[in-house]
């Protein structure tokens, strides 16, 4: 019997030569993450009666949450940040306005392929797209982490969706995630290591690979793994700083689950209120009437993303009573989106450009929707309340039907514009 | 330990964002202030008149979404100590153990107890009793025990710390 990645990712952060799903292991992860909640977890940290962080060097830490600081409370809380990266010697440390925390650690290569990433931020499952074992953790756990360096991890089991066939013009990673958790529930992957294979997995893009592993917090999933490709590793290589060894499940791993997709059948999605699998296909939701549309996250805010919403968006306008708010996920994007004029595209349609980070994703700032008001996001969560009061229901899509609804002030399919 | 309480019950999905919101996130950072918004986006009455000791029972998937710390904390601060559910999403189980909160996965147990009736919870023996009956659930692995026992990760990190440094 052969080895899923998720028994390989963590016999190797264990220091053991096999590990399999169920086994408790104390992991040693290679990058420690955390973002605007390292001031609290420093707080905490301060409590075990140590001063110094074990490991800075394995410290990543980005302020994206509230960026630039919406208040005097933000600002505060993030120049503590900035003197703990000081005092500790913190080896990574990306300011307000690099982007967000999983956008900008894959473009710095930070973590790398067959690594072990653990963050106090719920969708560092992110890092399977490049075929690292990324997994959200909780404050406390952080703190542990930079007394220790060490965490208890449960070895997962895993769950196999293989995607054969090609995609249909106009449809996206971000509709087959939605579909998936759709068909299975929020919960269809909970405490599981999903492995993405398949023809159709193989053939995404760099950006659109990102899609999947990131919205798989919103399908329960400890961890999402997709088999690193060449353009992976040579896009990885380019960026790291020391070497690293792709890992692959063998053939004859145990999945406890394997569902089947054909890419080919797979149309536009959207997720209804209040829930990442409350989805039903765009042609049933379409002529929903929408007052403010975002476009952005680290689910969808890269230059694909942002070109794909420019294609459907040139010569036309945001339409009246609508917003267009666009903010990229990290600095690179937004100079490679100026570079390639996208972003006059979309302003010059009448949409708002935000500073890179979260934006309004969890209810922070820049964009809070007004009570009834409703948003069609790229982002990967449409809880109630998420975007920061109960009484605005959140709709989640594609870019280019996030695009498309701007230009008709309406839940709109870009083919019908 | 044996919890005895009263019951809030709750429906399945219970996300993080109505738990504790995310607007809250950077703006309430002292754990007494946290109990004051617990909950507040799927029932208001809780924080309201929540009683030290109260339990809170959930259906499948408890605590999904965001890794926020928080969402067991203002559970904690408003002196809940024993959450029991159908199943729980992964980061929360971790920051329950390490919050000091027990978390109970009992799908029969839930299926049978009624909102608002006292319900004892025996941490020793594994055992749900209520109204309906006796029921019960998988023991903790000896580890997160331990963390439990010790009052959360933190107070056990620091005791051990304090421990070999001794040594």
């Amino acid at each position: 019997m052969g080895y899923t990645f998720a028994e390989k990712a963590l016999a190797r952060a264990a220091g053991l030569p096999l590990v399999a799903a169920g086994q408790i292991v104390d992991a040693r992860p290679d990058v420690i993450l955390s973002h605007d909640n390292t001031a609290p977890i420093y707080e905490t940290f301060k409590k075990l009666g140590i001063s110094r962080v074990k490991n800075p060097e394995k410290l990543a830490i980005t302020l994206d949450h509230a960026v630039p600081a919406p208040t005097t409370k933000h600002a505060q809380n993030h120049a503590e940040v900035r003197a703990f990266v000081a005092e500790q010697g913190v080896s990574h440390f990306f300011e307000a306005g690099r982007g967000i925390c999983h956008q900008v650690l894959s473009e710095e290569g930070v973590i790398l392929p067959g690594e072990l990433i653990l963050g106090a931020d719920s969708h560092t499952t992110h890092y399977g797209w490049f075929g690292a074992f990324g997994a959200g953790i909780g404050r406390s756990e952080v703190a542990a982490l930079w007394a220790t360096g060490e965490l208890w991890l449960r070895v997962p089991e895993s769950m196999k969706v293989v995607v054969t066939g090609a995609w249909n013009p106009g449809v996206t990673a971000k509709d087959f995630c939605l579909k998936l958790i759709g068909d299975l529930g929020v919960d269809g992957g909970i405490y599981m290591s999903i492995e993405f294979h398949g023809e159709a997995i193989e053939s995404l893009s760099l950006d659109s690979r990102a899609v999947i592993p990131n919205m798989m917090a919103e399908f329960g999933a400890k961890t999402a793994y997709l088999p690193p490709t060449p353009a992976v590793l040579e896009y990885m290589g380019k960026r790291a700083r020391r070497p690293f060894t792709p890992l692959y499940p063998d053939p004859d791993a145990h999945y406890d689950a394997v569902h089947h997709y054909d890419a080919g059948q797979i149309e536009p999605m959207v997720a209804c209120p209040d829930s990442p699998d409350n989805v039903k296909p765009l042609s049933q939701v379409a002529g929903t009437p929408i007052q403010q549309a975002f476009l952005g996250t680290c689910t969808n805010g890269r230059i694909e993303d942002l070109a794909a919403a420019a294609a459907v968006i040139k010569g036309r306008k945001v339409a009246p009573g609508t917003r267009l708010l666009v903010i990229p996920a990290s600095s690179l994007i937004l100079n490679e989106a100026l570079r390639l004029g996208y972003i006059q595209t979309l302003l010059e349609a009448g949409a708002m450009l935000g500073v890179p980070g979260c934006g309004p994703c969890m209810g922070n700032h820049m964009g809070i929707p007004a009570p009834h008001e409703v948003t069609i996001s790229t982002a990967n969560r449409n809880f109630k309340g998420r975007m920061g009061t109960t009484e605005a229901p959140l709709y989640l899509s594609n870019p280019a039907v996030v695009a498309a609804s701007a230009v008709t002030g309406v839940i709109t399919d870009p083919k019908t514009l | 330990m044996i919890f005895s309480g009263r019951v809030w019950k709750y429906g399945d999905n219970v996300n993080t964002d109505v738990i504790f919101p995310g607007k809250y996130t950077y703006t309430v950072s002292d754990p007494n202030q946290m109990a004051k918004y617990a909950l507040e986006d799927i029932d208001p009455t809780f924080a309201k008149s929540v009683q030290p000791g109260d339990i809170v029972v959930g259906g499948s998937n408890w605590g999904n979404g965001s890794s926020r710390e928080q969402a067991v904390t203002c559970l904690v601060m408003a002196g809940v100590r024993v959450l029991i559910a159908k199943s729980i999403a992964r980061i929360y189980f971790r920051n329950a153990v390490n919050g000091g909160l027990l978390p109970v996965v009992c799908p029969e147990a839930v299926e049978a107890i009624q909102p608002g009736e006292v319900i004892t919870v025996d941490s020793e023996h594994y055992r749900v009793r209520c109204a309906a009956g006796e029921f019960s659930f998988p023991a903790l692995s000896p580890s997160l025990k331990a963390i439990l026992e010790a009052g959360g990760l933190i107070p056990m990190l620091k005791a051990k710390l304090a421990n070999s440094a001794q040594k």
